[in-house]
């Protein structure tokens, strides 16, 4: 097990150095002048020269590289913002806590509507039911978030009325007049952006569930337990699901890690300030600080939830358990 | 009266193919206590017979017919609840592959248990308790312990032995093993052999013995079925069987046993391939491989009957070789088989 932490340690480090160093070539390949842009448009050359030098612009690219490592070290702060001078450790923590509300909401509307309906498909393959699913399963595979997301903003806010249209609200209540806060509105601004979600992931769960759960229902030891006598339904509750499940808890941890580096589309659609709408703005005025940050903060979120599947692996399986 | 009666059982699978005959008319009984060895290659409809009686084929994909008497009850086409009752509790089964059969996520004493509670009304600790005692009496050493181990950490041949006692811990008075012995290596095949011989004198169960071994055949049961494309070709007790066998088919099993008493540059084999259960070939299935086949054999089924000269009360076989022909072929064989043996 410790053997295996290690491991786990080291490819950590190596990502986040792939992922890093990329993002700053990335930056130093396109021909632009960030100092231009963080001192506006009114700016005499002199000026120009002086934010450079500030900002450390005159580096060459190592050094700069170097920097942002020292800083992130010695003071764990990933930097300032070009733009506006705000540190990137209080704009992410910022931006966090609606991607997470985005991504987990999203998650668990997607995750209650695939397996019942993959589960089902798969009982009954080629049913009605099951042709209806692969129906919808190819509509929200197709379809493209940006879409989905519209859609559903013009026929339930606009038409309908019954959900707003955008915006966000923070769960914990602020107390501040003019300012919508709590639960209950939180929940109310993101039902659309969950929904969205929840058609463009659902559609490929339920495709995946179906398919695993069809393929176990063919193995030997589900054959043994119903020559035991077990129910069809103690068959696939106490057989059929957990071995099912295993691939599933995969691709959910991978999943959930991406969508946190940022739901570019849902976030962009329903105007929602997280780190998606985020990276989108400072990739768009050049503000390397923010990038770097929010690639680091994403790096993060996937090592930590491959982290935690392979914890639930071992749990699920105990076969991962010993050869660990 | 028979343990278990079946009658004409005919199952038969929908595909996008078409119809697939998996098995045609098969009947045999099986009284208390007796050993049934259902012989023929893969794809005979020997394990197809078993599944259907047992309720474990797909009644949404397959059409069943026949009738099937278990205990003077009829149980083909029984509600599900009326089979659950009688699989695992009066019925046990065993597969081929004991990698495979155990679920690998569930520890062996929780799927032991499982089978304890699911046909008798007893506490966990009971459960448990007889889950201990059966691993005991299948010969699994440190029996308390290995109970709460996942199957990945048993061998092969010890698998096997944790279904056999999944399969019997409810005390079944039929054992239906299918190809137990196939995916293990000959040491595990003669223990695991000998430990089913033990335990069915001591349970007094009757075992279906499927498998395409003769020789496990020969050791094990009292009569022998001889399946082939979805039929009984032949049946007789073991004994007249291995004296004198009617049917082409079943010279050709004996015909490509190994023998120790002959040192054969080359097994005998049966030509051709197993016939297509979707388009089975005219008259008897058995013709476009049969050394001995005439126009008859392409043109009519034979009847599953006996003849003249035939070793055995029912001995059946379906053949249209007249008696007097097919006794001079058996008895050619017969001489061959035995100046090999004595050159050797």
């Amino acid at each position: 097990m410790l053997y295996f932490l290690i491991r786990r340690f080291l490819w950590a480090i190596f990502l986040f150095f792939c992922a890093t160093i990329t993002a700053y070539i990335i930056f130093f390949v396109i021909p632009s002048d960030p100092a231009q842009i963080a001192c506006g448009t009114h700016c005499t050359p002199a000026i120009i020269a002086h934010v450079r030098e500030s900002l450390h612009l005159n580096l060459p690219i190592y050094q700069q590289y170097w920097l942002f490592l020292w800083n992130m070290i010695k003071h764990q702060s990933l930097g300032y913002s070009y733009a506006d001078g705000q540190s990137v450790n209080s704009i992410i923590k910022q931006d966090v806590p609606v991607t997470a509300s985005l991504v987990f909401g999203g998650a668990l509307f997607w995750l209650s509507l695939s397996i019942p309906i993959g589960i089902l498909s798969a009982l009954r393959p080629r049913s009605v039911g099951d042709r209806s699913a692969m129906v919808f399963v190819l509509i929200g595979i197709s379809a493209p978030p940006v879409w989905i997301g519209l859609i559903l903003i013009y026929v339930f806010g606009y038409k309908l009325g019954w959900t707003p249209i955008a915006g966000y609200c923070d769960f914990i209540p602020s107390g501040a007049t003019g300012v919508c806060s709590g639960p209950g509105q939180w929940a109310y601004h993101l039902i659309l952006p969950w929904l969205t979600f929840m058609f463009l992931f659902a559609a490929l769960y339920v495709r995946l569930i179906r398919a695993n759960v069809m393929e176990t229902m063919t193995e030997d030891y589900v054959r043994t337990a119903r020559a035991k006598g077990a129910s069809s339904q103690r068959v696939l509750f106490q057989h059929v699901l957990r071995n099912s499940m295993l691939p599933v808890v995969t691709i959910l941890g991978m999943d959930i890690g991406l969508a946190l580096g940022g739901a570019v589309f849902t976030e962009f659609v329903f105007n929602l300030r997280g780190l998606g709408s985020q990276l989108i703005q400072s990739a768009g005025r050049q503000d390397l600080p923010v990038v770097v940050g929010i690639v680091v903060f994403a790096c993060l979120a996937v090592i930590v939830f491959n982290f935690i599947v392979d914890i639930a692996y071992a749990w699920l399986d105990p076969r991962i358990r010993l050869s660990t | 009266m028979a343990l278990l009666e079946v009658s004409d059982l005919n199952t038969r699978f929908r595909t996008d193919d078409g119809i697939v005959k998996a098995v045609s008319g098969v009947s045999f009984t099986l009284d208390r206590g007796e050993t049934l060895g259902v012989v023929g290659e893969s794809g005979s409809g020997k394990s197809v017979t078993f599944l259907t009686l047992m309720g474990l084929v797909d009644r949404r994909h397959s059409e069943i017919e026949g009738s099937v008497i278990f205990d003077g009850q009829e149980i083909l086409g029984a509600s599900s609840a009326r089979l659950r009752k009688i699989r695992g509790q009066r019925i046990g089964m065993i597969f081929q592959d004991p990698m495979t059969s155990l679920n690998p996520v569930k520890k062996i004493g929780w799927q032991l248990q499982e089978a304890v509670l699911l046909h008798n009304d007893v506490t966990k600790e009971e459960a448990r308790r007889r889950s201990i005692e059966i691993l005991k009496e299948v010969e699994i050493p440190k029996a308390d312990t290995r109970i709460d181990d996942y199957p990945h950490q048993f061998s092969g041949g010890m698998r096997q032995r944790v279904m056999i006692a999944m399969a019997l811990i409810n005390n079944p008075e039929v054992l239906i093993a299918d190809e137990p012995t196939t995916a293990l290596d000959v040491t595990t095949q003669a223990q695991i052999l000998r430990l089913m011989t033990k335990l069915q004198r001591e349970h007094e169960m009757a075992i279906v013995m499927i498998t395409h071994d003769l020789g496990v055949v020969a050791e094990l049961a009292n009569d022998v079925l001889v399946m082939y494309g979805g039929r009984v070709v032949e049946q007789a007790n073991v004994n007249d069987l291995f004296v004198k066998p009617e049917m082409p088919y079943t010279w050709g099993l004996l015909g490509s046993l190994p023998r120790l008493d002959v040192t054969a540059a080359r097994l005998e084999q049966i030509p051709g391939q197993p016939p297509s259960l979707l388009h089975p070939p005219k008259g008897c299935s058995f013709n476009p491989r049969c050394a001995y086949a005439f126009d008859r054999c392409r043109e009519e089924l034979p009847e599953l009957g006996t003849g003249a000269g035939v070793v055995g009360e029912g001995h059946r076989f379906r053949c249209h070789l007249p008696d007097d022909e097919r006794a001079r072929i058996w008895e050619a064989k017969k001489a061959a088989y035995e100046a090999e043996g004595s050159a050797a």
